[in-house]
């Protein structure tokens, strides 16, 4: 009896758990919580901090959009997911949003049945070695040990990167970043390779960053973004958009600190739409007029959000690169807000 | 009077002490580590092993420091010494044990632990008074409730079903006792299925302050979320366990042949790819749309795991049990269940202490399997920890403080197998 | 056998189904198999209708696609040009690889570890009483994490070998080299090899078998020998000297064959990053293969401790009153008894071990899993028809193991009475 109890008392759990149907907007509203698929800790992109708040870049984009849906980035259930775990926790309606440095490939999009909804991050592998190694591009690595996260697309672009150079290595396939860095700070392997950006994360929590040298070669196109289930579009654009709004606000000059100012009403008419004071693009997908402010309220526009995580002033110290506005020379570009 | 002999000594002489190989130290090292040449080289070799361990990890005891913020202040404290830097336990000792619930509710998963120690002090200890049993039946939605918090009306109600279990069965009991036990396990399940659901939200809104404030399952983590899965793994599979054992057994033979199938498959394949199952298969194999906690899949997952363990356990009880008890139950003229209940299990179970046990302990160390999928136990919580630039580097202070958790739980559970086992033996062998 | 008994309508023919009980273990059994047919066909249904929605299939096609990844230990022919299935079979003989080790030396450290337990040596006993409740109560998976972290942290990378001051040296005359990537040992090495055959799944190697071929027929020459001098024995009462005679079979045709195949061994040495020549035992395997060991030796200790605990007082009392010693003691009269009751928990923790290999995710070891279940299930995308098939693969192991556990345990109660 005492086993029935418990089903009994967990199935309501199973109940209260919710079912996801097609609109995910909905099941996010009547839920009260967005539920976000972030990596199980990647410094700067997304790790619990001593008082379990997570925080970093990909967590950003998952708090913008609670913000502009719920009214509060604070309404956000961080689920950890692993390589392994994080498209099938999507698939089945675990989460609302995948955050998680994924690439945006074709058989990803098509064959898994997903949908990204747009680039946060221009990102592509590289290679990490100690500077005491002397090597200075990744065409001497021959023979070499190279350390790879399992489960991503890196496996297969290493494969292609040393096969089509004609240079023959030894891979240590590790599970998670943080033994992968355990491993080549123990110099059980001579290179490290993932993401760029994973790379000067991981570089920067090192006790001596400057001994440690990023290859200049980036082998692949790794553009990370959101992602989110097929087949929901009204869900997937206001994914889009809001990271959109992000990228625009940093455009217009709009930031945390001006925000209220602006708010009240400008002579730009693209900024006026954004925040909400001209016109009603929000009703179109089911939201309030504020919710682009909101969003942007959160972290502050994608220039902010990148400086407070990953930019040059923190500890990780990535450049902006690619990854600047298409006015200072990068991919960023926000179609209009119109 | 005494006659005096000249030859015969008429005082004692007192008692020399015996050789001082004989006695204390000396004596018991010589029986004990220097017997033969064999047994001097082994005591060498084994007391050198010590040493060298000692030597190696004694310093880094000794400089142990308490009081840092970050591995990089420790590595400054230390100044090139070795030394562990146990300020990653004062730093993140609540994450380890209690994940990312709410610091100021850790008052709940405290006082469900106690109150779990006094559900199960009926069960684990013969003095305790009787009644207290109760108290263990009601504990399950206690402890959900603590946890999970909410509404107190889902777990109220769902705890009703057993009440409205226990009333169709007095109804019915006058006309037949066969429909009685039927309805008494029907009538719960259709309950627990179609009325607890809305009748509980129904009530949970009508009364919206009465509850604790609700903590989703992803912040449950670290020591909690092991226990969490252990204990409730542990309280399903017996059950489970034996109807399974019992299935084995039996003479029906379709019965038979599907338990047997189902445990040869789960004790076939490891854990990890149930584990990956519960994560990755289990929304194919429900109906479209549904979704469900990954902690409860995990827990259904785990159970159904040690329950085929536990199955074989009871019955390698079963087996070793004389058939003339099984002879002697139906020359009684007990029923099957009356036979099992009375006669069969008692002894199999106790036979099967030391299998039981072991089972449990295995369960509970196989929790921490569930890292792979993503959940955040004590290993998980160890990498989430050296993703933090603080503690970036650090290792053995966290497995230390992990191994010595789990020690400590499974230890206690084989000591107390031990215990049962000596206060149950009734032979004299 | 929550609804073992539905009751059809109460009529006066059908009650006879529930309360005779010549008809009643029919209607449980055909309850029993309805509502187990009814859950089969549920879960089926919803499988079709999920993989329906998503537009997926069901179909094993991907197994013959190129793989494009690289697997680091391959114990037959691979390339990131092979197919699907066949990073699959690199990863199944890599687990049963690392198993079969693994079942070896545990073995070894439980027997070892039981049989001191119980010696009246105090510190010995203490020690391994430390020992086996250290790794009988903290988890597998935090055992292998540590010594993999042990062995990472703890050896010297190929680096340190290097330049003419090196702060590490090889051992063993230079012909083995620990460093944190892994053990480097000799290989052996054929300057007249044979070459190989292909069998279609892999290639074997022809030198392999005839050495396999030339130590069966002398160990087969030197039985025949002994069973002649035992005949002479038993005849005569005098027995022949035939160790130099066995000594001779055993070993000379081997050396002879070793010498004509050009035997000689490869030595590692450091070039470029890495060490060059030698079998390189990965890092990855060596954690794991110690750490499953070293694990299941705690239990099988315990299995032994309590198989010779089982052996009544008597036996080796009587053996002492023999006068034997008490080494003898142990290997003549109690081991050979105790075996009865310490094999078939040993084929058990032979079966933990097999499925304890599943565990390589720790490290990295491409197992199985980490090929089929890991890797090619991420790139495909194909959850479903891949971890059936890996389920499928352990469970078939598991039966092997298991069977031939069943087998052990009739053949010793047919010579028990």
């Amino acid at each position: 009896m005492k086993k029935s109890v418990f089903l009994g008392t967990l199935s309501l759990a199973a109940l209260a758990g919710g079912l996801a149907s097609a609109a995910t907007l909905d099941d996010v509203k009547a839920r009260g919580v967005l539920n976000c698929g972030v990596s199980t800790g990647v410094n700067g992109f997304s790790a619990p901090d001593a008082s379990g708040e997570w925080q970093g870049f990909d967590v950003a984009v998952c708090r913008a959009v609670a913000a502009a849906v719920l009214a509060d980035p604070k309404k956000v259930k961080f689920v950890s997911t692993t390589g392994q775990t994080r498209f099938t926790a999507l698939a089945s309606g675990e989460i609302d949003i995948l955050s998680r440095n994924s690439t945006w490939t074709f058989s990803r999009d098509v064959d898994l049945k997903f949908t990204f909804a747009g680039v946060n991050y221009y990102d592509g592998q590289g290679f990490m070695v100690s500077k005491a190694l002397g090597v200075s591009s990744a065409k001497e690595l021959d023979g070499a040990t190279v350390c790879i996260q399992t489960g991503t697309t890196t496996e297969l672009n290493l494969a292609d990167y040393f096969k089509s150079n004609n240079m023959s290595y030894e891979p240590v396939p590790i599970e998670t970043n943080a033994e992968a860095q355990q491993q080549y700070l123990a110099g059980a392997c001579d290179v490290y390779t993932t993401d760029a950006s994973g790379l000067a994360a991981t570089r920067a929590t090192f006790a001596d960053p400057e001994n440690h040298i990023v290859l200049p070669e980036i082998i692949s196109k790794e553009p990370l973004g959101p992602m989110v289930r097929h087949g929901d579009d009204q869900w997937s654009d206001i994914v889009m958009w809001t990271l959109n709004a992000l990228i625009a606000a940093e455009e217009y000059g709009v930031t945390s600190a001006n925000i209220e100012e602006l708010a009240k009403g400008t002579n730009n008419p693209e900024i006026n739409r954004l925040l909400g004071t001209e016109g009603d693009l929000g009703a179109m997908f089911g939201l309030d007029k504020e919710w682009g402010k909101r969003a942007i309220q959160a972290g502050g526009n994608y220039g902010e959000i990148f400086a407070a995580n990953i930019g040059e002033s923190t500890p990780i110290g990535i450049a902006r690169g690619l990854n600047a506005q298409w006015t200072q020379g990068g991919l960023l570009y926000s179609p209009p807000f119109r | 009077m005494t006659r005096t002999i000249a030859y015969v000594r008429n005082q004692m002489q007192g008692q020399e002490p015996p050789p001082v190989s004989q006695i204390g130290a000396i004596r018991w090292m010589h029986e004990n580590l220097f017997s033969g040449p064999l047994n001097s080289i082994l005591t060498i070799l084994s007391v050198l092993c010590v040493g060298w361990i000692a030597q190696h990890i004694g310093p880094w005891f000794l400089n142990a420091v308490w009081n840092a913020d970050s591995l990089a202040e420790c590595r400054q404290i230390l100044q090139g010494e070795t030394g562990a830097c146990f300020g990653v336990i004062k730093d993140r000792w609540h994450q380890l044990l209690y994940g990312f619930y709410p610091q100021d509710s850790y008052w709940r998963p405290n006082l469900a632990a106690a109150l779990l120690l006094v559900a199960l002090a009926p069960l684990l200890f013969p003095d305790v008074p009787r009644k207290l049993i109760w108290f263990s039946l009601l504990y399950p939605a206690v402890g959900f409730f603590l946890l999970w918090g909410g509404s107190i009306w889902p777990p109220l109600v769902a705890l009703a079903g057993l009440a409205v279990g226990f009333a169709a069965y007095a109804a019915l009991i006058k006309t037949s006792s066969l429909a009685a036990t039927i309805a008494a396990i029907i009538v719960p399940i259709l309950w627990w299925l179609f009325v607890s659901g809305p009748l509980g939200d129904a009530l949970a809104q009508a009364t919206p302050g009465l509850g604790l404030r609700s903590i989703g399952s992803d912040e449950f983590g670290g020591f909690m979320l092991s226990i969490i899965i252990g204990v409730t793994g542990i309280a399903l599979s017996l059950p489970l366990g034996i109807l399974l054992a019992l299935g084995r057994k039996s003479d029906l033979l379709l019965v038979k042949v599907i338990c047997v199938g189902f445990i040869e498959f789960i004790r076939g394949v490891p854990l990890i790819t149930l584990l990956f199952t519960a994560s990755l298969l289990l929304n194919y194999f429900l109906p479209p749309g549904s979704n469900f906690d990954i902690i409860l899949r995990v827990i259904i997952m785990v159970t159904l795991f040690a329950a085929a363990y536990m199955a074989e356990v009871i019955r390698g009880g079963l087996a070793a049990l004389p058939r003339g008890q099984y002879e002697a139950a139906d020359a009684l003229g007990l029923d099957y269940w009356k036979a099992q209940q009375l006669i069969i299990m008692p002894q199999a179970l106790k036979i099967s202490i030391p299998g039981i046990v072991g089972t449990f302990i295995g369960l509970f160390k196989d929790t921490t399997l569930v890292v792979f999928i993503g959940l955040l136990d004590p290993i998980g919580l160890s990498s989430a920890i050296r993703a933090d630039t603080d503690w970036n580097g650090i290792y053995w202070e966290l497995f230390l403080f992990i191994g010595a958790l789990f020690f400590i739980f499974c230890f206690s559970m084989s000591r107390y197998s031990m215990y049962l086992e000596k206060k149950l033996k009734t032979d004299h062998r | 056998m929550v609804a073992t008994s539905e009751p059809p309508k109460a009529s006066f023919r059908l009650s006879m189904l529930i309360y005779d009980t010549r008809y009643r273990s029919l209607t449980i059994q055909v309850v029993f198999l309805m509502l187990f047919m009814a859950g089969a066909a549920w879960l089926i249904d919803n499988t079709i209708q999920n993989l329906r929605a998503l537009g997926k299939d069901f179909n094993y096609g991907f197994l013959s696609v190129r793989a494009g990844y690289d697997i680091n230990q391959m114990l037959v022919q691979y390339s990131n040009d092979s197919s699907h299935a066949r990073a699959m079979l690199v990863g199944l003989l890599n687990t049963l690889f690392v198993a079969f080790l693994a079942c070896i030396t545990a073995t070894v450290i439980g027997v070892m570890a039981g049989i001191l337990r119980l010696s009246k040596n105090w510190v010995v006993a203490r020690l391994m009483t430390v020992y086996i409740e250290a790794f009988r109560n903290v988890p597998l998976l935090l055992w292998i994490i540590v010594i993999f972290a042990i062995m990472t942290e703890s050896m010297p990378p190929p680096n340190a070998f290097r330049g003419d001051d090196a702060a590490s040296s090889m051992l063993l005359f230079d012909s083995v080299a620990i460093t944190n990537r892994g053990v480097y040992v000799p290989e052996p090495l054929f300057g007249r090899s044979l070459g190989n055959i292909d069998i279609g799944i892999f290639l074997i190697s022809v030198d392999l078998l005839a050495i396999i071929a030339v130590i069966t027929l002398s160990v087969m020459a030197n039985r025949a020998l002994l069973r002649n001098a035992l005949r002479v024995q038993e005849a005569t009462g005098l027995r022949p000297t035939t160790w130099w005679k066995t000594i001779l079979i055993l070993i000379a045709p081997l050396v002879a064959l070793l010498v004509a195949l050009g035997f000689h061994f490869g030595y590692p040495e450091l070039r470029g990053f890495n060490f060059v020549g030698g079998t390189h035992m990965r890092n990855s395997l060596v954690a794991l293969w110690l750490a499953l060991s070293v694990y299941t030796g705690a239990f099988i200790a315990e299995n032994v401790r309590s198989g010779i605990q089982a052996i009544s007082h008597g036996q080796s009392e009587a053996a002492f009153a023999l006068g034997l010693r008490p080494g003898r003691t142990m290997s003549l009269v109690v081991l050979p008894q105790a075996m009865r009751v310490i094999i078939p928990p040993l084929i058990s923790q032979y079966l933990n071990i097999t499925k304890n290999t599943s565990l390589a995710i720790a490290v990295g070891y491409m197992d199985l899993r980490a090929t089929l279940g890991g890797i090619t299930l991420n790139q495909t995308g194909r959850e479903l028809e891949a971890m059936l098939l890996m389920m499928l693969i352990y469970l078939i192991i598991s039966l092997m193991i298991s069977s031939a556990m069943n087998l052990y345990n009739r053949s010793v109660r047919l010579k028990e009475r």
